[in-house]
């Protein structure tokens, strides 16, 4: 066994430094890698790339960097939600990058499964396709997007082991398996780290191959967005 | 003519057994409301669940299972949870049968706009070019005008598009519309709306061959 263990965020988050690239999972604030931004917020890291499908909101998630101006730019597919988002993107303070989700995925995949670029028809005859290389496959047309090239992934997992191997939990799964393995470094942070060999290998979701540092994260408080309820009858 | 509600009992009828369906946000999330019981749909969430069920109780909300509208949801039996580049391979592989989505605009040739107006505070398109790229059964559900009573059914789309000749039907507060060669051909009228009232809310080519059946809801 490999071991990626390290004793805690501080560790975990070695190497950080100003103007880097970052990759971090999640979908609105489910999946986020909490510990790693709180980590990043203290560290007051400045001039940062985050490619993440979402910008958090104003008091939680990757919102707190922007509260702290680290963020310079931002590469999401939806970024509602978030009041300084806004006032920095709009006295163009903040740059943002807009994608289609599914090019935001397939783009994370592309780095993690070594492919230079793929061709989506995702955006095709809009102004995300503008500048870039189009190509016809039978019949349809296509556009021709890059891999991300990033310094660090932070990815949120239910339960992991020493090994690097996670499993997620629910929807909180997200984009996090999709950025393991596509930047220079992935730290993955866990709910719970388990014994050596707890993990059903049958049930492993990312195997520790594509992971460099796991550590189980001191809280979590996942917040939920939009709580949305039905009543009894 | 329908509410929103209304509009989601229509479109409820074109889900077919068998389906799995993408809901946009908005009307679109109503649909699943109305869908006969007597047939089988699998509800798909592109950020990551298949087999979404309605709201939780109150008390049984969980932080890692939400609908891409960010709400909490249940899962039913058969459910299934998976990433996002897997949940993009249903879309984009064209193994979702039926995608329902709003719109600002949609142009006669099946051009749509749905995700940026310019001058105001851009938010993102989300899944929405991946869905509309992609899908081929592609319905909008929308009001006809808009709140200034302009129509949302055009020549050509005045806002930046999301996607480029995709949507096959519309089915708005007063009408469903095919999208043909020849422009918008009209299918059915809403409850007490006349040929003419379509006409003057549609700024495209409207087609009208034939009798025009009142929608039955």
């Amino acid at each position: 066994m490999i071991n990626k263990k390290v004793a805690s965020v501080q560790e975990a988050l070695e190497g950080v430094s100003n103007n880097m690239t970052f990759m971090l999972g999640g979908f609105g604030l489910s999946g986020i890698p909490e510990n790693a931004i709180l980590e990043l917020v203290k560290r007051k890291v400045s001039g940062l790339t985050c490619i993440s499908n979402n910008a958090g909101v104003d008091d939680f998630g990757l919102g707190l960097l922007l509260q702290q101006k680290q963020i310079k730019k931002m590469v999401s597919s939806y970024v509602g939600e978030n009041d300084e988002f806004e006032r920095q993107m709009l006295s163009g303070e903040l740059e943002v990058e807009l994608i289609p989700q599914g090019t935001l995925a397939e783009r994370c995949r592309a780095a993690q499964a070594g492919f230079p670029a793929i061709y989506t028809p995702a955006g095709y005859g809009t102004e995300v396709a503008n500048g870039k290389e189009t190509r016809e496959f039978d019949g349809k047309m296509y556009v021709l997007e890059y891999a991300f090239k990033a310094d660090f992934a932070f990815v949120k997992a239910w339960k992991g082991d020493e090994a690097g191997n996670l499993i997620f939990k629910g929807t909180a799964r997200n984009f996090n398996p999709n950025m393991c393995g596509a930047a220079k470094i992935t730290v993955a942070e866990v709910e719970e780290l388990v014994p050596l060999g707890t993990l059903d290998p049958n049930q492993i979701h990312i195997p520790g191959i594509f992971v460099q540092r796991i550590f189980q994260g001191e809280v979590y408080e996942k917040r939920i967005e939009q709580r949305t309820v039905r009543q009894k009858d | 003519m329908l509410d929103k509600t209304g509009i989601a009992r229509r479109i409820a009828k074109e889900v077919k057994d068998g389906y799995y369906v993408n809901l946009g946000i908005g009307i679109p999330t109503l649909v699943a409301n109305y869908v006969r019981n007597d047939i089988e749909v699998e509800f798909q969430s592109e950020n990551g669940v298949l087999g979404m069920g309605p709201f939780p109780f109150e008390g049984e909300e969980d932080a890692d299972v939400i609908n891409a509208g960010k709400q909490t949801i249940t899962t039913l039996p058969g459910a299934s949870f998976f990433d996002s580049a897997m949940s993009f391979s249903m879309i984009r592989g064209q193994h979702v049968d039926l995608t329902i989505l709003g719109a600002m605009e949609v142009a006669e040739n099946g051009d749509i706009a749905n995700w940026k107006i310019p001058g105001r505070m851009v938010k993102g398109m989300g899944g929405a070019m991946d869905l509309v790229a992609s899908a081929e059964n592609i319905i909008v559900a929308m009001m006809h005008t808009n709140k200034a009573g302009k129509s949302k059914l055009l020549k050509q789309c005045s806002l930046p598009l999301t996607g480029v000749a995709c949507v096959k039907k519309i089915v708005t507060n007063l009408a469903v519309i095919e999208i043909t060669n020849k422009g918008f051909k009209l299918l059915e009228r809403a409850p007490g709306i006349s040929i003419e009232d379509i006409k003057n809310a549609t700024e495209g080519t409207l087609i009208v061959e034939g009798d025009i059946p009142e929608m039955i809801i």
